[in-house]
């Protein structure tokens, strides 16, 4: 299949309506985490009336271990490009920018290159491919801060201004950069678009299920013996990306959890590894599909600790805009130096959960909304191993009551 | 803004406003009083404090009224079970953050803090408490900022860059570490952008930024944000 030539019958054969109404019908959705259908928010980008319009790719990839992202800009930026393309034709942007992390310098080199070449065959630039259509596209730079992932985020970030999400409505769609209308998309959705325009919606929507269209990249991390970036369709089950793809534990060790969706994702027991990768099933039991993290636990793992880890990571890169996040995380991590040091009482937990969803309701952004979800995963279906801790002082994996950390309490 | 009339209901009441009004100013109008930190009238708002949440029927996510627009058709509540709880929180984890001891506060009885805080009856803080104890910078000729105090709100940072328009302050740091500072991290007296104009110190809603020596109901003053915004206006 050529290079680019979705873009030439996009540009030649296709209305703009036209190609979102195939976006539309090939059921695509975000894949940087929320799942929100893509042609829709194409749609409302294209109907807002306000001029010009902007469009921004989202390398920003902040999840540890996750490395989906750069590792399709490092081996294939082009469709990166050809989708951004496709995209701006679609809603009328003429200016584009991917927003890509420092620390990725390879993917930073090869999409430099890229737009160049694309340059080079008038694929970018002004009346690209001879049709009038203009558009332009520049790198921003993040410095890897996870909270820069956040759409508003960047937008700011691309603003010159700190990197922090700011409350919505007003969506990015009628009042995003500069104030204008703007499409944010993540790069593994853009690099969907080609496909799509090239096979049709209906090849598309083949893949996968009925409401999760496709596949997904995932990085399959921790305790498994096959870890690596893995692309599957959706629907598939948990069991079988941990043990048929991922091998299972190596040997000697049981299965205890998965934690879907990152940092802030869910903790999930053998019992929910049936459970289909979809968006909605995996938000049901309390995870998320986030950008495809996914770290596998063996028996000696200790949840309690699993949590507080992920809590004090969510602590350190909350960006200190709204009360919930910045002044009531903390206090999470507290009441977890207090646990995991012999110091726990029952009345914690109910302290611990009342937090968890006054910090999931009233936080501003996506980053404190799911912080709390390896907490509120791990007290549904591990809450005996907080009960072991409060009441016999003791974990099971012996990993707790012995690490001195900085904030241990007197 | 002359747009058509949005139409809505806030706690049952039907309330009429223009298009680009707030929840929050839509409710004023009809004498509905939403609870708020960081909101000023006549600097953009923040929503960073999360006390003026409200609810909107059809969805279950809450709303910083300060900061959302209203919708024609929309149905807020201001007040439930759920929103008082939280709000509860927010002053209570606010509260457990930084060093408040009312009593030793140069704000004292004109604190938003510690007003919202009698209002909505928090009487106990149920998180370990953070004694912070930043050095005060008192270098100023006459201003002081006691950052164990500051909740954060962003208001003398945003007077600062969109009234007076020397963005002497921002913030630095990010989470439990953010702070506001003077120019590049400065001392107060070698912040040479600073005009001296003590906006900040009438704007701050609690005892973190004042005046040295001067009575703090004197120095308090957050309404001439928006007579200013008001004269401007006039002079356009
Ligand atoms: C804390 C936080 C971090 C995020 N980081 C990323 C990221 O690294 N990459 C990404 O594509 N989306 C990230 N998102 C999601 C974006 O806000 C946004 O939903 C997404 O880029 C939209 O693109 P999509 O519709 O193609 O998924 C993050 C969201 C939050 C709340
Ligand atoms: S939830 Fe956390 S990261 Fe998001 S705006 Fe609030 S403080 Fe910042
Ligand atoms: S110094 Fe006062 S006005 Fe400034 S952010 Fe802190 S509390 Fe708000
Ligand atoms: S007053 Fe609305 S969030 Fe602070």
């Amino acid at each position: 299949m050529g290079g680019y030539s979705a873009l030439v019958r996009a540009l030649s054969d296709m209305t703009p309506q036209g190609i979102i109404n195939e976006i539309l019908s090939s059921g695509l959705r975000g894949r940087g985490g929320a799942g929100f259908l893509t042609g829709q928010k194409w749609r409302l980008v294209a109907r807002a009336n306000n001029t010009p319009k902007y469009i921004v790719a989202n390398l920003d990839e902040g999840d540890p271990g996750v490395y989906a992202n750069r590792s399709l800009a490092e081996a294939d930026p082009h469709a990166i490009i050809e989708g951004l393309l496709i995209a701006a034709y679609a809603i009328g942007a003429e200016k584009g920018y991917i927003y890509i992390r420092k620390e990725y310098p390879l993917a930073i080199q090869t999409l430099q290159k890229a737009i160049a070449q694309a340059k080079a065959m008038t694929l970018l630039g002004n009346d690209i491919l001879e049709t009038h259509f203009n558009f332009n596209l520049e790198l921003r730079f993040g410095a890897g801060a996870f909270v820069a992932g956040e759409e508003t985020a960047i937008l700011s970030s691309i603003e010159g201004r700190r990197a922090m999400p700011r409350p919505r409505p007003p969506y990015p769609a009628n009042s995003g950069l500069w104030q204008k209308p703007t499409l944010i998309q993540n790069v593994e959705t853009l690099a969907n678009i080609p496909l799509i325009i090239q096979n049709s919606a209906v090849w598309f929507a083949k893949i996968g299920t009925p409401k999760c269209t496709g596949t997904k990249c995932f990085s399959l991390t921790g305790k498994v013996k096959n870890p690596g970036l893995i692309e599957i369709p959706m629907g598939i089950t948990l069991r079988e990306i941990v043990f048929d793809i991922g091998g299972g534990v190596p040997a000697g060790k049981e299965f205890k959890a998965a934690l879907i969706g990152g940092p802030s994702g869910g903790c999930l027991p053998e019992q929910l590894l049936e459970i289909p990768i979809d968006y909605d099933y995996l938000t049901k039991v309390g995870a998320i599909m986030g950008s495809g993290g996914i770290v596998v636990l063996d028996t000696d793992s200790c949840m309690v600790d699993t949590a507080r880890y992920f809590t004090e990571f969510c602590v350190d890169e909350s960006c200190g805009r709204c009360t919930p996040c910045r002044a009531g995380l903390p206090r999470l991590l507290e009441i977890f130096q207090k646990i995991t040091h012999g110091k726990g009482e029952p009345n914690d937990l109910i302290i611990l959960e009342k937090s968890c969803f006054f910090i999931r309701d009233a936080s501003l952004c996506g980053l404190g909304q799911t912080a709390p979800n390896p907490i509120l995963t791990t007290l549904r279906y591990f809450k005996d191993e907080y009960m072991h801790h409060i009441k016999n002082k003791k974990c099971k994996a012996d990993v707790c009551f012995k690490t001195p950390t900085k904030d241990e309490p007197k | 803004m002359n747009t058509h009339p949005m139409k809505l209901k806030i706690d049952g009441v039907d309330v009429e406003c223009s298009e680009g009004s707030t929840i929050l100013t839509a409710a004023k109008t009809v004498g509905i009083n939403i609870p708020t930190l960081c909101y000023l009238e006549g600097l953009t708002p923040y929503g960073g404090c999360r006390l003026c949440l409200v609810e909107v029927s059809g969805t279950n996510k809450l709303f910083p009224a300060c900061a959302t627009p209203v919708a024609s058709g929309m149905e807020v509540t201001t007040q439930s079970p759920k929103l008082h709880e939280y709000r509860k929180m927010v002053l209570q984890t606010l509260l457990a953050e930084r060093t408040h001891i009312c009593s030793v506060c140069i704000a004292n009885d004109h604190c938003e803090l510690q007003t919202q805080t009698n209002q909505y009856g928090v009487d106990h803080v149920f998180y370990e408490r953070n004694w912070s104890c930043n050095e005060i910078d008192s270098t100023h000729d006459f201003l002081v900022i006691d950052r164990n105090r500051c909740i954060l709100c962003t208001r003398c940072v945003r007077a600062c860059d969109e009234i007076e328009g020397v963005h002497t302050l921002d913030l630095k740091f990010h989470g439990k570490n953010t702070d506001v500072i003077m120019d590049q991290d400065e001392l107060w007296s070698k912040a040479c952008s600073c005009t001296s104009c003590r906006k900040c110190a009438k704007v701050c809603p609690v005892g973190a930024i004042y005046v040295e020596g001067e009575n703090i109901e004197y120095t308090k003053d957050p309404q001439v944000i928006a007579f200013i915004v008001e004269r401007r206006k006039c002079l356009k």
